[in-house]
């Protein structure tokens, strides 16, 4: 009986992502041939809907993504139709549906590599700079990833008439102030890129260390943001950037059974039952590791960088086996391309481990910037304990706790 | 003669919606009523469709922001009306505007096209 309910449930989730793709690779065309996000939005909703009322009825249809193409493209006409006739535009419309290009396709199926330029633009639309951050999490996740405005509400903990708003908003901007559905000329391509690449990082982090909320990793966002990672690969394969980003979202995730104990609390790296990692996501992520590091032999890109530290605690058999030498030397690495505090405050920790606590310690201490930053009072109060200077490890805690955390990292720094 | 700017503080709503028709239809009237001295002059989309543009340095690349400049020490001192394809476009204007890179702010806002 359970089994029959996991195989219905793993029936349904893979219908459901089954639309979702092809309604996202539709709504990337159909948002090219109307010239209006919103609109081919409402369209390819409409059809969505019906598919998950009608495919696990009726089967699914030999083409999904040729179905539901259709019946967006009719539902597109209809709701054009509506509105010139609310706004007194018939004459508009009628012009408009007599257009060759956009209203009468031809019936066919549009080139494979011609809905890749879509999705690119797409996501180039969806990650404009002109958008907040936030606004272009939530519609990434909208319109790349197809969940519903209800879904994006929750996978982000904020109330849906908020977001409703927020994305009703954010396609307003996009048509009104002309945001363009393209991808940028070459010399601006590296800087949008990179934020594209930001974006969907943010996206994977929301869900594996959300900062807010009751749930650390709120697993559904962590499996969009991978989605999208692998879609990203897919548009640009030789890009180191989202070579790496996919890589390092693999190794973070290949943990994310063992990161939390029984009752929800943080388990660190140095206590998580390394045999549950998932061997597959760090066996593809470290051949990931390789091919973006063969792609930028001069300057490696920083997300490879960060996924080939990653790669070698994913390889160690033991916290105590961890080649902390090659873990602080792609620290250094890391450094001439970010020389953020967070990194070096990073890069202390591995010291700590390579050199002894009191070497790791004056590493920690010389980091400036990070008084606010709960997680270096907390690095420096585990260095201290291990030195026997507990006054001073308590002190650190103190002021780790006051700072703020999710749920989890708080009940991991008061035990 | 003189010019003057008289720059408009009002609601911050889209005022193409139709229950904002009276107000339109009085402007319009006051368009007509002082066509002889009027030289141009825009509506604006609300703030929510607002970019605002500053760059590091002359040349530098645009670094945008979304929505309207709030800052308040510094005062408008100016416009420009600029046609351009694209928010790239206007953006990539905007950002060579000495306001935008000498230590100033350029707001980006869409232009309402009322039809006429």
């Amino acid at each position: 009986m359970a089994d029959q309910t996991d195989t219905g449930a793993a029936a349904r989730r893979a219908l459901t992502l089954l639309v979702r793709e092809s309604g996202r690779d539709v709504l990337a065309t159909l948002t090219r041939t109307t010239g209006d996000l919103a609109l081919a939005e409402d369209a390819v909703q409409d059809a969505v809907v019906r598919a998950l009322e009608l495919w696990p009825r009726d089967g699914v249809p030999p083409n999904p993504v040729a179905w539901l193409r259709l019946v967006a493209r009719r539902r597109a006409v209809d709701l054009v139709r509506r509105e010139a006739a609310r706004s007194g535009k018939e004459d508009a419309a009628m012009d408009r549906s007599t257009e060759p290009d956009p209203w009468s396709e031809p019936a066919g199926e549009p080139d494979p590599s011609m809905v890749d330029d879509d999705l690119l633009r797409l996501i180039f639309t969806c990650c404009h700079p002109s958008l907040s951050v936030e606004t272009q999490v939530a519609l990434s996740l909208r319109t790349l990833c197809g969940l519903t405005t209800t879904e994006v509400a929750r996978a982000l903990v904020v109330p849906e008439a908020t977001m409703s708003k927020r994305l009703t908003r954010a396609k307003e901007k996009i048509r009104i102030a002309g945001i363009p559905y393209r991808v940028p000329p070459d010399h601006e391509l590296p800087d949008r890129w990179a934020a594209v690449l930001a974006t969907t990082y943010l996206l994977f982090n929301e869900g594996y260390a959300a900062t807010t909320g009751p749930d650390l990793v709120r697993g559904e966002l962590v499996d969009e943001a991978m989605r999208l990672g692998r879609l990203l690969v897919r548009l640009q394969p030789d890009d180191a950037g989202a070579i790496g980003l996919l890589a390092l979202m693999l190794l973070q995730d290949s943990r994310r059974e063992t990161r939390l104990g029984a009752d929800g609390e943080l388990v660190l790296l140095a206590d998580q039952d390394r045999s549950r990692w998932d061997g597959a996501k760090i066996t593809e992520a470290v051949r990931l590791v390789g091919d973006g590091l063969r792609r930028t032999p001069d300057r490696p890109d920083r997300y490879v960088v960060q996924a080939a530290i990653a790669a070698c605690h994913a390889l160690a058999p033991s916290y105590a086996a961890t080649d902390w030498a090659a873990v602080v030397s792609w620290y250094d690495v890391l450094l001439g391309l970010d020389g953020g505090p967070v990194v070096r405050l990073n890069r202390a920790a591995a010291v700590a481990e390579r050199d002894g606590a009191t070497a790791g310690l004056a590493e920690v201490e010389a980091v400036t910037g990070l008084d606010g930053y709960a997680l270096w009072h907390a690095t420096r109060a585990v260095l201290l304990r291990r030195l026997d200077r507990h006054a001073e490890a308590d002190a650190a805690d103190r002021r780790a706790a006051a700072l703020p955390l999710n749920d989890a990292q708080r009940r991991l720094l008061q035990t | 003669m003189p010019q003057y700017a008289a720059i408009l503080y009002s609601l911050d709503v889209d005022w193409t919606l139709p229950e904002y028709g009276e107000t339109t239809k009085a402007y319009m009237e006051f368009g007509e009523a002082a066509a002889a001295v009027i030289r141009g002059g825009a509506a604006l989309y609300p703030t929510s469709t607002a970019t605002t543009v500053q760059a590091a340095e002359k040349g530098g690349d645009a670094i945008t922001t979304d929505g309207p400049y709030t800052e308040t020490k510094e005062a408008l001192t100016g416009f420009y009306l600029i046609e351009a394809a694209d928010l790239d476009e206007a953006i990539r204007w905007a950002a060579q505007i000495p306001a935008a890179w000498d230590g100033g702010t350029v707001e980006v806002r869409p232009v309402i096209d009322f039809g006429g």
